[in-house]
């Protein structure tokens, strides 16, 4: 995925200027997604795009020759997003469970391992896997590699694991003990009432919370750049660099971010949907 | 409907002692219940009635005394939940019906999960029961469908389904609208008549008055005095149980 040996710290503050200036050039970060924040942004773009260079090729011209190559930037952050939202959901359901579990050591351990992860900045969290991760493993004398599109993976599968384990203790925690009371005096055992009656009245609880940590964790895999994993900043970034003109900036972080938009917004109203008929039937 | 003071011990509680934290809710409750026998607790709100049948199925432990259930030390700590809770049905004041399920599903789940029975055979004993009830017609609804009172009867035939050797009812008609209460105590009328044991929390004096085989009156975590319910509401001699029922009736 990447050629050089220490791309570490060079694209991070490439990655931050860059960024620093869209949001110098918008008067701020960009605000919570909402369609009005589209379309301002859609039209800022818009504007941005017909500026020319000196060769009279608009921005927009400029974009749509790049725009193949960032779209499969862009695709490969939704890869990172499934892959990691898979690995965080099905880990973090493991520690939930065990977040609820009638053992107290590993109650006590799965609170310790979702706090922690919690806690930590995803960013930080990214870089441990980027740096503590050997780049190969040797199993049986067969040789896996470990590029860093995987340790990415990782990375952010962390933080979504904790989450999702909070979310699954929380909606656990959120079903009245009549529920448990009523199914012990039927004569369940502790595992089928979990099973059978309270994880079935959790999925319904925790579909919203969990598709709005997809949609956070969708947005934080551009952090991925900053450890250069050619994803669609990473591109961009390189993209700029290769046509070395400032009235392109604007035009091109405003495509990422469009792009980033159009595939979060649908999330996040569905999400809202949800959340509302549950409200009503729960 | 009354089996009198002779039949076979179903439950059997002697000196039970109770205690959350420093507060003593049971200090010492002692009676028998026999097969076919109805019994109701009555008493005032804090007197330890909930605790006291919830001590009876395992819900909540003891601190003291002794609980039999069908010979079965409730307190042994080898004993088989599995079996002390089939032979013991609960009916909740709060229903707690599992929302995600019908109300035929209610009724079936625990056979098959529990009692191990096949799907076919839990389903018409399901439907059965949901007649018994009077539900007909409801089989599919949901919970959240249905009235308080069309709950607490699903509630019922979900215990009964299980085919216990008594049934608990803990303060069953206190969430119901005046309308529907009635409805369930017919339930539960119907139930006595047929000659199920029956250990009822209430509040409904009337309705003890008529189906109760024999009245506890219980305060501050001790019975105060129990008897028939003719003799007991005319005769009740304790200054306590007077205040209570003056209050009541």
């Amino acid at each position: 995925m990447n050629g050089r040996a220490m791309p570490v710290l060079p694209p991070a503050a490439e990655a931050l200027a860059a960024r620093a200036a869209v949001e110098r050039a918008q008067g701020g970060a960009a605000p919570r997604l909402r369609l009005r924040h589209g379309l301002v942004l859609g039209l800022l773009w818009a504007g941005a795009a017909m500026a020319q260079d000196a060769a009279g090729e608009t921005a927009f011209a400029a974009l749509m020759r790049w725009a193949p190559l960032l779209l499969e930037g862009f695709g490969f952050n939704i890869l990172i997003s499934f892959l990691a939202m898979a690995f965080g959901t099905g880990a973090g359901a493991f520690l939930g469970l065990g977040q609820i579990a009638p053992s107290r050591g590993l109650r006590a351990f799965s609170v310790g391992v979702t706090q922690f992860f919690r806690n930590a900045p995803w960013l930080v969290l990214l870089f441990f896997c980027m740096f503590l991760l050997p780049f190969e493993f040797v199993v049986l004398g067969a040789t896996i590699p470990f590029p860093d599109w995987v340790k990415a993976v990782i990375g952010l599968a962390l933080p979504v694991m904790a989450n999702v384990s909070e979310i699954l203790r929380g909606a656990v925690a959120s079903i009245p003990s009549g529920q448990w009371e009523a199914a012990e005096s039927l004569g369940y055992t502790r595992r089928q009432t979990l099973w059978r009656i309270i994880l079935p009245q959790c999925v319904r609880r925790m579909l919203p919370p969990w598709m709005n940590l997809y949609a956070i964790l969708t947005m934080a895999t551009v952090l991925a750049s900053i450890v250069g994993v050619a994803e669609m900043m990473t591109l961009t970034g390189r993209a700029l660099a290769a046509e070395n003109r400032a009235d392109l900036l604007l035009s091109f972080y405003g495509f990422v971010l469009i792009c980033f938009f159009v595939y979060c917004y649908p999330i996040a109203l569905l999400t809202r949907r949800l959340e509302a008929r549950f409200a009503v039937a729960g | 409907m009354s089996a009198g003071r002779t039949g076979e011990v179903v439950v059997s509680l002697r000196d039970v002692r109770k205690s959350f934290g420093d507060v003593e809710v049971l200090r010492g409750v002692s009676f028998d219940v026999r097969r076919g026998e109805v019994v109701c607790v009555i008493g005032p709100s804090g007197s330890g009635k909930s605790t006291l049948i919830r001590c009876v199925n395992g819900l909540a432990k003891v601190n003291g005394g002794s609980i039999t259930v069908m010979g079965r030390e409730v307190n042994d700590p080898r004993l088989d939940v599995l079996a002390l809770r089939r032979s013991v049905g609960m009916v909740f004041q709060q229903y707690n019906l599992f929302p995600h399920r019908t109300a035929l599903q209610n009724v079936m789940m625990a056979q098959v999960t529990v009692l191990k029975r096949p799907k076919a055979e839990a389903e018409r004993v399901a439907r059965a029961l949901i007649a018994k009830v009077k539900l007909e017609g409801k089989e599919d609804a949901y919970p959240g469908e249905l009235s308080g009172g069309q709950q607490q009867r699903v509630a019922i035939a979900r215990s009964l389904a299980m085919n216990p050797e008594v049934m608990l009812f803990d303060e069953v008609t206190a969430a119901l609208d005046p309308e529907t209460v009635k409805e369930v105590l017919n339930t539960i009328r119907q139930l006595a008549a047929d000659g199920m044991t029956c250990i009822l929390v209430t509040h409904e004096m009337g309705f003890a008055r008529e189906v109760a085989d024999h009245i506890y009156f219980t305060d501050r975590g001790v019975i105060v005095e129990h008897g028939p319910p003719a003799s007991f509401f005319a005769e009740a001699s304790d200054p306590r149980t007077r205040e209570f029922l003056g209050q009541i009736l």
